[in-house]
């Protein structure tokens, strides 16, 4: 089990510690996760998150011949990225499933890409297969990354770092902290305003207690970290996306801009097209959707869906949102069943419960666009 | 007041007995966001699960801690489940059954032994 470069201080904090993706991770502190989360709705939470693999792209070639070779690994438009900004993107693998999804960011001479924790070693691995040539892959060892997230995120980190209040949402930024390089992103995984914050170890420790010190600002764990990222309707890689579900399937065609699409400039050529073109075509046979339990009984991941005596899907990850106040889910559902309105019945604990089919997000989002 | 190790407290009023949740489990449950309760009249056996409570973080069930019916439950964790972290040992009690054999209660531990296996 790996440590976090600020194990001590979560433990100081009063984290509870829980094995996560091969580290131990705070769950919650000692307000709990419905406070924590509330407070990142209303002012300002911290998350570490440090254990989410950063990566340089630096190019061998042109940051151009790097965009396109980075373009075979995504059915996204790296090459049409500005300088400064940041794009959700993610690896499909030869059947059109989801390998992982990311965050990667045009940093004018390379790309900054930032993978999730349980799939960076097999990530960074397909990037150096996939890349060499173009791109040497460059792990990033010496830098922990924080979240800064809510409503006065804003107002906190300018009083920190200047510069921080001019970014718009998914901008980067390289900021000062007191001589210390800070890579900012207007960014996050809440559906709050906020940053996500790449700090040097020898930096990260200081620069924490310093937003800690701020009166607006809590430590937020895991525990909160999910039920915000539930509400504002994102995926959870591992549950919601896996390398059976397709982009399509999960609802993320935003995320396919048309450059890659049939028609587009460099439509295709990435893994798994075929499938992703023929499901951007027709439609694909089941869709991620939201859906709203009647009742108070959280329903949780793998809970199955019916309708009359056909099962018809599962809940990929559900419980309790604490902004909305009810309980709330996602899943995968047959797509004549997918329909916004659609009344499904749940299986919980050997009873069948309505659902009902909903957009996403559950609690609104707040971008500084 | 008696104590499981499941970490349910027993409060015993002649042949009835109130069932809640220790301090020490409503704590480590989190914050309570949904309770299950049993149907009045319910028999159960020992181990039964009779309650489902719900935090934020996970599920839990709640067994009967010994064989009885159920004569009474507390409607009032219904509308208001965070009433578990608030006051697991008052206000939050879950439900109250009648035993079929009063003596099982002697094999459950007083304060100090429960205070003794959470340490």
């Amino acid at each position: 089990m790996l440590r976090l470069g600020l194990h001590d201080l979560h433990t100081a904090l009063g984290g509870k510690m829980v094995p996560f993706a091969g580290y131990e991770m705070p769950v919650q502190y000692p307000a709990g996760v419905l406070k924590e989360h509330l407070h990142t709705r209303t002012a300002a939470g911290l998350f570490d998150v440090s254990h989410m693999g950063q990566v340089l792209l630096r190019p061998r070639g042109t940051l151009r011949e790097a965009a396109l070779a980075f373009e075979a690994l995504m059915p996204v438009d790296v090459l049409g990225l500005a300088v400064g900004r940041q794009r959700y993107g993610l690896f499909t693998d030869a059947t059109g499933g989801v390998l992982d999804d990311l965050m990667f960011a045009n940093r004018g001479d390379h790309f900054l890409v930032v993978v999730n924790a349980g799939c960076k070693v097999a990530d960074i691995a397909h990037m150096k297969a996939m890349l060499a040539g173009a791109c040497d892959v460059v792990p990033v060892l010496n830098r922990g990354l924080l979240a800064l997230q809510g409503p006065l995120a804003e107002a906190v980190l300018e009083r920190l770092v200047s510069g921080a209040a001019a970014m718009r949402f998914m901008d980067v930024a390289y900021l000062d902290w007191g001589g210390v390089e800070l890579w900012v992103s207007r960014s996050g995984y809440t559906g709050e305003d906020g940053y996500e914050i790449s700090v040097p170890d020898a930096a990260l420790q200081g620069f924490a207690e310093a937003l800690l010190a701020e009166p607006e600002v809590m430590p937020i764990g895991l525990g909160a970290r999910d039920s915000l990222r539930l509400e504002a309707g994102l995926c959870l890689y591992g549950h919601d996306l896996d390398p059976t579900t397709s982009p399509v399937e999960a609802g993320l065609t935003w995320a396919l801009q048309k450059a890659r699409r049939a028609g587009g400039e460099r439509e295709g050529g990435y893994p798994g097209s075929d499938r992703v073109m023929q499901e951007l075509a027709h439609g694909p046979a089941r869709l991620r959707v939201g859906l709203r339990p009647e009742g108070r009984a959280p329903m949780r991941e793998g809970t199955l869906l019916f309708a009359g005596d056909e099962a018809v899907g599962a809940i990929a990850s559900g419980g309790f949102g604490p902004s909305v106040q009810a309980p709330i889910a996602m899943g995968y559902v047959a797509a004549p069943f997918a329909k916004t309105g659609t009344e499904l019945m749940a299986e919980l604990r050997g009873k069948r419960l309505p659902v009902t089919v909903c957009g996403m997000p559950f609690h609104p989002t707040t971008y500084k666009r | 007041m008696k104590y499981t190790k499941d970490h349910e407290w027993l409060r015993v009023d002649g042949d009835l007995v109130t069932v809640g949740i220790t301090e020490h489990a409503a704590t480590q449950l989190g914050d309570v966001v949904f309770v299950e309760l049993p149907e009045i009249e319910t028999v159960v056996a020992e181990g039964d699960e009779v309650v489902v409570i719900e935090s934020v973080k996970a599920a839990s069930d709640i067994l009967a801690p010994t064989a009885g019916e159920i004569v009474e439950v507390n409607e009032a964790l219904v509308d208001n489940p965070a009433l578990i972290n608030e006051d697991p040992t008052g206000m939050a009690w879950i439900f109250k059954m009648k035993l079929d054999d009063l003596s099982v209660l002697d094999d459950f531990m007083d304060e100090d032994e429960y205070l003794e296996l959470i340490g």
